[in-house]
């Protein structure tokens, strides 16, 4: 063995680690939420009308929270899936308008469509820290117990609604939607 | 058609990198002189052609040309002028056409060369020919910037307001010019261990070119650090984000290497350890490269990602390293430094140097892989702060640092403690009296802040007093004009970093930092400055609108000056941006930037930054780099040149070996 291989092997482990690192997505962040009860909150509604909403509201159906802002620029990106969503009529959606102004909010409404059955509104932000939100738009699909099924970072694509959240919510609702 | 003639010479520059990696090479293998001579041309063809392509991109940006997908991603109409230029490495496609046309120059930069012997000349353009070979065809296959969008969108999606600044503008081209240019070094080593000569030559080649690389490395990492200081608007100036990381590891062992060719060339010492630096520096770039392209970490420079380009630049990466590191293996046992040195010596300070260094990068680069390896492994998801790396950069950059201030003195091969332990221990006294009085000014006492202090002075007083020491009474200044500027690069080289060390203990131990609430009318006081809130009015600017407040800033009752933060919303990407407000000066910054506005009444979150020295940390990283300016720019390469054209290499490399023995201490 001649010591001056040892550079190659060590380039060799990390070229390894790297490859592995490729496969890999570090912005799946893994959520502590995954599994466990919705955390609860009481939130008035974007336009003032209704109750205010709480999570208890749903049990029984599984949902969606999609947590979104009008200064957010990605959540425009998103918008068009979940308008999509709500004219086929797939599954219950609920926004959560994060730290938001409720006049910027509604005129971004009007402007880009409402997809939203419910839209809460978290000016503070606190029922976000409680989900813990780390960028917006991120989704949570809840099902009917209020257990936190899924958290998705980022806008949702086309691919994901596909390959995850659609077969998810056919699994929780036992093929009838 | 003026995106299809890029694209045209781009394919044509991929032709001309696949003749310059291979004919040159066998050439000098076979000892075919014919072709190791198409070297020097067939180089600066691949240069030409890449630059028209370039030329062709900056069109298209110029000419809002947004049938090309690029520019449509990264350009508007409304753009202005200095930010359509830069514009076109605003992205992923356009940046790696940068690095590839900055690639190419160094290449015919090289081609330029007088005095090395053509097979030299001829291996080291076809190692550079085979890299650019490799980002030519990662650009055409992965990341072409000439694809064509379809319908034409009738307005692009602008640059990225981030990139709207001057100091980002040129960051990227510094940086670049800076890790490109560690790939002449790594060619000359490869080329040298392909011939299995590694005489004096190879390294005085080597070092120029090193030189300057290191040099626009570190402006390129400096004002990446000033750009974050002021548009990222939390007053930071350097955040262990994982792309600063990947530049400054290939500057921590580029740093390294300088040193060590030194002591290669003028002692013939730790050849093979050169070498490996040298092959390790530019790794880095690459791995810098990789880390930033291919989505492996996240960070605030990620580009729009790809696993494809990823799989491309590990596969090229490990051609590219494990190429030359299995090449290591095969040559490096036949390298014998035959020159010995005694413990007290020159060399081993570089040695220390060299260790300490070692240390700091692989130090950064577990704290940057770390993260990546444990998801790998699939061991959890943690990221690595700043307190890891403000530690071991503490620990290990005290003694570094007394290491740059007593190995300037110490002659090469032996020497004797005696003969400068006067001088150590009056600037030790000196600096310890000052660095630990200074703090006593500010409004605390801090021991960290004098340590730091001390050692910064410790750098200084110790290289003023070296370039003293070279003169003699009475004849001064012609002493000092007889100074080699390869001894000046050392001593300002070596200014910088203590300069660097004064400016960061400072920012860091005495920043004051207040996120308070103003309502128009409001005046805050921070170290004697009032800051004093005049309200908020709305501007327009090209490509946003923007809210802009005005404070007044007053020191005894003086008005000193206006500061007008602004946040920014540009009207196509609708990210609201801060443009932070700066008084700068010498001795402090004062910083204001516009937070949230707050629901009561005017009433706004305001940041409000005290931050003494700053500037210091840029100067010293600006005095460095013109050392290593002057350091490069030293008459013996270019008087090297001259005799080493009128001997063959025989006789070149007794000559080198007789330098060698008798190089007196000159420094």
């Amino acid at each position: 063995m001649n010591r001056f291989l040892a550079p190659l092997g060590i380039f060799a482990t990390m070229v390894v680690l790297l490859a592995v690192g490729l496969t890999l997505n570090p912005r799946e962040i893994p959520s502590p939420f995954i599994g466990k009860p919705a955390p609860e909150f009481s939130l008035a509604e974007l336009d003032e009308k209704a109750a205010p909403i709480t999570p208890e509201a749903f049990r029984g159906e599984v949902w969606i929270m999609n947590v979104w802002a009008s200064w957010c620029v990605a959540c425009q990106q998103e918008h068009p899936l979940l308008m999509e969503m709500a004219d086929r009529n797939l599954i219950k959606l609920v926004g959560l308008n994060y730290k938001d102004k409720r006049n910027d909010a509604k005129k971004w409404l009007q402007r880009h469509g409402d997809p939203y059955g419910h839209i809460a509104f978290d000016e503070s932000g606190d029922v976000g820290i409680d989900y813990g939100v780390y960028g917006v738009p991120e989704t949570f699909v809840i099902d009917q117990d209020g257990i936190v099924q899924l958290k998705h970072i980022g806008p949702l694509t086309p691919d994901d609604l596909r390959d995850t959240i659609l077969p998810l919510i056919l699994t929780l609702t036992g093929g009838q939607s | 058609m003026i995106a299809e003639i890029g694209q045209f010479s781009l394919i044509l520059a991929l032709v001309f990198s696949t003749l310059l990696a291979t004919l040159p090479l066998i050439g000098s293998l076979r000892g075919v002189v014919n072709l190791q001579q198409l070297a020097r041309p067939v180089a600066r063809t691949q240069f030409l052609l890449t630059l028209i392509a370039y030329i062709c991109l900056t069109l298209a940006f110029l000419n809002n040309d947004f049938s090309v997908a690029y520019v449509a991603n990264t350009s508007n109409s409304h753009l202005p002028l200095l930010y359509k230029i830069s514009g076109v490495w605003g992205g992923h496609e356009g940046s790696l056409l940068l690095w590839t046309l900055i690639l190419a120059t160094w290449t015919m930069a090289v081609s330029f060369s007088k005095g090395i012997p053509e097979d030299m000349v001829a291996r080291v353009l076809s190692v550079m020919g085979m890299i650019g070979f490799g980002f030519l065809l990662f650009t055409l296959m992965t990341s072409n910037p000439f694809d064509r969008l379809f319908p034409v969108p009738p307005e692009g999606r602008d640059l990225n307001p981030l990139l709207q600044d001057v100091g980002l503008a040129i960051h990227p081209p510094m940086l670049y010019v800076g890790y490109v240019g560690f790939s002449v070094a790594f060619a000359f080593s490869v080329a040298a261990m392909i011939s299995g000569r590694f005489d004096a030559a190879w390294a005085r080649w080597t070092r120029p070119w090193t030189n300057v690389a290191w040099l626009f490395l570190t402006i390129g990492i400096a004002l990446g650090s000033w750009w974050a200081y002021y548009e990222l608007g939390w007053g930071g100036w350097w955040f262990w984000d994982p792309v600063e990381n990947a530049s400054f590891m290939p500057w921590l062992i580029g740093t390294a290497l300088i040193h060590s060719l030194a002591a290669t060339e003028k002692r013939g010492v730790f050849k093979a350890w050169t070498v490996l630096l040298s092959v390790f520096a530019f790794s880095l770039s690459l791995l810098g490269t990789f880390l930033v392209r291919s989505g492996v970490l996240t960070s605030v420079h990620a580009f729009a990602t790809d696993p494809e380009r990823g799989l491309f630049i590990l596969i090229f990466l490990t051609i590219v390293v494990g190429g030359s590191l299995s090449l290591f293996a095969w040559r490096a046992p036949k390298i014998v430094s035959r020159v010995h040195f005694n413990v007290i010596s020159r060399e081993m300070a570089i040695l220390l140097n060299n260790i300490f260094l070692g240390i700091l990068c692989f130090a950064v680069l577990i704290g940057t892989l770390y993260p990546l390896v444990l998801d790998a492994l699939n061991m959890g998801k943690i990221s690595v702060g700043p307190p890891y790396f403000d530690f071991i950069f503490m620990v290990i950059g005290i003694p570094l640092a007394a290491i740059i201030g007593i190995g300037t003195l110490i002659r090469w091969k032996k020497d004797q403690i005696k003969r400068i332990n006067k001088t150590v221990l009056f600037s030790l006294v000196l600096s310890i009296a000052v660095g630990f009085f200074t703090p006593l000014l500010m409004d605390h006492y801090s021991f960290g802040a004098g340590l730091g202090i001390a050692t910064g002075l410790f750098v200084i007083v110790l290289n003023i007093t070296n370039l003293g020491a070279r003169t003699s009474k009475g004849k001064r200044i012609k002493d000092l004009l007889g100074t080699p500027r390869s001894f000046y690069g050392m001593v300002v080289a070596h200014l910088g970093i203590g300069i660097f060390i004064i400016g960061v203990t400072m920012t860091n131990t005495y920043s004051i930092e207040k996120d308070i609430r103003m309502l128009p009318g409001d005046v805050h006081e921070i170290q004697g400055y009032g800051f004093g809130f005049k309200g908020i009015t709305e501007v327009q600017g090209p490509n946003y609108r923007a809210t802009q407040g005005r404070f007044d800033v007053t020191r005894n009752d003086k008005t000193l000056t206006t500061l007008r933060p602004e946040k920014r919303v540009y009207l196509v990407q609708q990210n609201p941006m801060t443009e932070a407000a700066i008084d700068a000066g010498f001795t402090r910054d004062l910083y204001v930037a516009l937070g949230e506005p707050l629901e009561e009444r005017n009433a706004w979150a305001v940041r409000v930054y005290f931050k003494p020295f700053i500037r210091w940390i840029w100067l010293g990283a600006l005095v460095m780099a013109l050392g290593g300016g002057l350091a490069a720019s030293d008459k013996r390469y270019r008087r090297s040149k001259k005799y080493a054209r009128a001997s063959s290499p025989m006789v070149r490399s007794a000559v080198g070996s007789v330098v060698e023995n008798n190089t007196a201490p000159v420094n």
